[in-house]
């Protein structure tokens, strides 16, 4: 079993919206290898609110990868060093002993801090809003088995489906663009017979409720797919294009 | 006041579509003017704020996480059953029902868990229609797989996160919702203090959670759709956020809480790894598919499981109950894995864990991939190797997760597991319209204490919180709301609010005024450590005695000695987590007293006192045959009972031998 470490961490502080925020800089000792980096944060909480500090705000719940609340941007990359993981999956044998680890919330424009750590990502929300889903109310639908999907389509749908809306993706790209979480929504949604119908409708809403929000242009670097946590395929940003230029056709030509 | 359960009259399998061809309904240009609010974002609260909306009604719906999409339903691993019998197995409505009652060791409602059963297969063409992406044969048919309790496959999925994708399609039909203008999302708000008028749940005191500011939401009825309580024992697969208190305000102002002390040791969980321990991870049940659980034959056998041969390991499950094998119902799982820990054939560094091995059934599936491929002569090594592509195609997420936290591979050496606390059976006493005894107020999915008796199957929380949320709720509210329709919109100027936002400033003041010197997490901890030691997966007289003891000392020194950090008018997530702890602490006790009140054992509440020679569960129907309803009395409680009449089903000493 590897030794416990002592580590220093300069973590952003930011009171509120308002407030201009800064680095501060924390000394953690006797971090046990097995610790998460949340239980790690944990640790230096309770050390905080026993010295009458202000506790650092992060955002966490599920604290096992899948609900997407946990959101930190860590020695320059969201969710940390590891790929596939969030922040909370990721744990503290990944570090070495005398390691300074710089802590940040995401960066963009379209997600504002509330505190510390915490950002606003409700513009997601509001994207989906604009056209995520199927319209098809309660009560209407027929046998599950009446569609026949292939299990191809089935599966390429899934793997869009994984998306966990945690805004790595934004928080990663230097545009901080969101077209890697709209264009999953997007092809989950049009590689199902379920999804043809508002096809077109879908991705015409959508992305005009993202270029609303304020993100930013896709220049197709691929940070976000590559420290999307869910790796999340570039693909679905090419297919997302295609469908959006071909709407746009059909929309000038009545 | 009196329990009615308000059963329509009828035979078991007419009850339901009787009741939908007689309630009363509301016409469309009523339910324009009427408002509900519902609380919680999860599967049920999603699916009852969509389908509430669909039908014309106001709704306004709230959370406290970031948005809705995260609430804790999206966790669930494993699967969603139903009784579509497309394998052709011999399942039916009817044996979804049996087996669920069983399962729920025979405290659960005919009446409830027939018509749960008999909306099942509605729910999965529900999300297949809203583009959930189930997994499916190469034909292009629905998959199904087993789970614990059954023997027939009735239960759907989406690799290992069946929850995530039942959540998301919820959440989609909630923001299409949203967007029409028909739902007002209440993001990072959390309920405070239930408002009542006249009798009846008229609102809510909410918290927005990023200002601090208490707000007033009047609604014709209110929906607690908030989750269960798993949280009290702090150690638990919940949610870090997961907490009682809108469920815990509710039945401070009127609202039975049935059966609080029925909770969930889910079997096969990453065991805890030391005090920094925040919370635990379950391995999803669907790996007792192709998992078999054993233990060393000899007592504190340090050898590797691989260097251990299959002469000397104990299979335990398979060996005490044959017919089910390593598929048998989570409290009997989890209740041999502590036995077997505990007589000291424990694996790991701890010793508090078990093999879950997969060793069997990779071979097995290996054989078949060369068969296929037409290897006939291919050596153990290649075989293996093939068999892990499709463990891996199965499991892989949660392989991926396991060696996250643990740091060792499980495809290579067996898991280690122990139980957990997963889920609460208990919940908001509710009648057959998800009602509780205040009018007006509601409660779903598994708030509620109403489908699962005494113990859980697995899948069959997706199934209930979907069921309460997309199917039965938009009917049965109407039997209430049909005659509020004269009813206009109250002012929240009204003293009954008033009052209520003063006693929700009062109890944040308070917190924040103790300035004590230990954390809230300090408290939340021992708490957690004497309801696991106490009230956890065995009971007896002495330590729930000493538990409520305990929890009262607990509950003491918190008000004394508490220190929460920061202001009330500001983003504050110690205060957030002070009150809910608060909460815990006087739920803690209620739990306590109602498993030492229920002198038997049955599903996750075994009581030392009452088992059989082979150590089973023996229940006592003749004194316990009922659902024990607490009503909140000062800071004592009193007890009604609703008695549990089997019509259908003959009951019998539950076995899986």
């Amino acid at each position: 079993m590897s030794e416990n470490m002592n580590l220093t961490l300069k973590v952003w502080r930011q009171r509120n919206n308002k407030d201009k925020g800064k680095f501060e800089d924390f000394k953690v000792n006797d971090i046990s290898p097995d610790m998460s980096f949340l239980e790690m944060f944990d640790v230096l909480n309770e050390q905080l609110i026993s010295q009458g500090s202000d506790p650092i705000a992060f955002d966490h719940d599920c604290r096992e990868g899948i609900c997407g609340m946990c959101s930190m941007y860590i020695n320059g990359r969201p969710h940390g060093p590891k790929e596939g993981i969030t922040t909370c999956q990721l744990h503290m044998r990944s570090f070495k002993d005398g390691d300074t680890i710089v802590v940040e919330p995401w960066r963009a424009n379209a997600f504002p801090v509330i505190k510390d750590l915490v950002v606003d990502r409700t513009a997601f929300d509001r994207i989906i809003a604009a056209g995520g889903f199927i319209s098809v109310n309660t009560g209407n639908a027929q046998d599950g088995n009446s569609i026949p999907i292939s299990k191809i389509d089935a599966d390429i749908a899934f793997a869009a489906a994984a998306c966990i809306g945690c805004g790595a993706c934004v928080a990663a790209c230097k545009n901080a663009s969101a077209m890697l979480f709209v264009s999953a929504k997007i092809n989950q949604l049009s590689h199902l017979p379920q999804g043809q119908p508002e096809r077109m409708q879908r991705v015409r809403a959508m992305v005009h409720q993202m270029d609303k929000e304020g993100f930013g242009a896709c220049t197709n670097t691929g940070a976000c797919s590559a420290e999307c946590p869910k790796e999340i395929s570039l693909v679905n940003i090419a297919s997302m294009n295609c469908d959006y230029i071909k709407a746009n056709v059909i929309d000038s030509n009545g | 006041m009196s329990l009615n359960s308000n059963i329509p009259e009828g035979k078991l399998e007419e009850k339901w579509i009787k009741y939908k061809s007689t309630v009363p309904l509301v016409n469309p240009a009523n339910k324009r003017n009427l408002e509900i609010l519902v609380i919680g974002s999860g599967l049920a609260g999603a699916s009852a704020a969509a389908s509430l909306a669909e039908l014309g009604y106001k709704v306004k719906c709230y959370c406290f996480q970031d948005s809705p999409r995260r609430a804790h339903s999206i966790a669930a691993q494993g699967g969603i059953n139903a009784a579509k019998n497309y394998q052709n197995d011999g399942d039916s409505v009817y044996r979804l029902f049996y087996d669920t009652i069983k399962g729920g060791d025979y405290r659960a409602r005919e009446a409830n868990v027939y018509r749960l059963a008999e909306i099942s297969p509605n729910i999965i063409d529900q999300c297949v229609a809203q583009g959930v992406p189930f997994a499916r044969e190469y034909g292009g048919m629905l998959s199904n797989r087993s789970f614990g309790g059954t023997q027939v496959q009735r239960t759907f999925y989406a690799a290992g996160q069946t929850g995530q994708q039942l959540l998301l399609g919820a959440y989609s039909a909630l923001e299409r919702q949203v967007g029409m203008g028909n739902v007002t999302m209440y993001n990072r708000h959390e309920m405070l203090e239930l408002v009542i008028i006249d009798g009846k749940a008229r609102g809510i005191i909410a918290r927005n959670l990023i200002t601090g500011k208490l707000e007033r939401h009047f609604g014709h009825a209110v929906l607690i759709c908030t989750g269960g309580y798993g949280n009290v024992f702090y150690l638990s697969t919940n949610a870090m956020g997961s907490n009682a208190t809108a469920a815990w305000k509710a039945h401070k102002k009127g609202a039975y809480f049935g059966n609080p002390c029925f909770t969930q040791i889910h079997p096969t969980c990453i065991p805890v790894s030391g005090d920094h321990q925040s919370k635990l991870t379950l391995m999803s049940e669907s790996l007792r598919n192709d998992g078999r659980i054993w233990v060393p034959k000899k007592a504190g056998d340090n050898r590797n499981p691989s260097d251990i041969p299959e002469d000397e390991r104990d299979y335990y499950l398979e060996r005490r109950y044959p017919a089910f094998g390593n598929l048998v119902p989570r409290d009997v799982a989890s209740r041999a894995a502590k036995e077997r820990c505990d007589a000291g054939f424990g694996v790991g560094n701890s010793k508090m864990a078990v093999y879950l091995d997969f060793k069997f059934n990779m071979m097995r599936y290996g054989k078949v991939e060369a068969n296929k491929a037409g290897l006939n002569d291919a050596d153990d090594n290649e075989i293996l190797k093939l068999g892990k592509e499709v463990i891996k195609e199965k499991y892989g997420n949660l392989f991926d997760m396991y060696k996250q936290i643990t740091g060792e591979d499980p495809y290579n050496s067996p898991m280690r597991i122990y139980p957990a606390v997963h889920y609460t059976m208990g919940g908001l006493w509710v009648d057959y319209n998800l009602m509780t005894n205040v009018p007006g107020l509601y409660a779903l999915g598994e708030a509620n204490f109403s489908d699962h008796g005494a113990n859980r199957l697995g899948a069959s929380a997706l199934m209930q919180g979907l069921a309460d949320g997309y199917f039965v709720i938009p009917y049965t509210i109407g039997d209430y709301l049909s005659k509020e329709i004269a009813v206009k919109p109250i002012s929240t100027e009204h003293e009954a609010f008033a009052e209520a936002e003063k006693n929700v400033n009062d109890i944040i003041s308070k917190l924040l005024n103790v300035k004590g010197t230990k954390s809230v997490d300090h408290y939340h901890k021992k708490l957690g450590k004497v309801m696991w030691d106490k009230c956890g997966m065995a009971r007896n007289t002495k330590g729930l005695e000493e538990a409520i003891n305990e929890i009262r000392e607990i509950r003491n020194e918190f008000w004394q000695n508490v220190r929460v950090t920061g202001l009330a008018d500001e983003f504050n997530p110690e205060l957030e987590k002070a009150g809910r702890v608060a909460d815990f602490l006087e739920l803690g006790e209620l739990m306590c007293i109602d498993a030492l009140h229920r002198n038997e054992s049955c599903g996750g509440h075994f009581r030392e006192e009452s088992q059989t020679e082979e150590g089973e569960a023996l229940r006592n129907d003749s004194e316990y045959s009922y659902v024990a309803a607490w009503e909140s009395n000062g800071d004592k409680w009193n007890l009604h009972k609703e008695a549990l009449n089997f019509e259908n089903i003959k009951i019998a000493q539950r076995s899986y031998k």
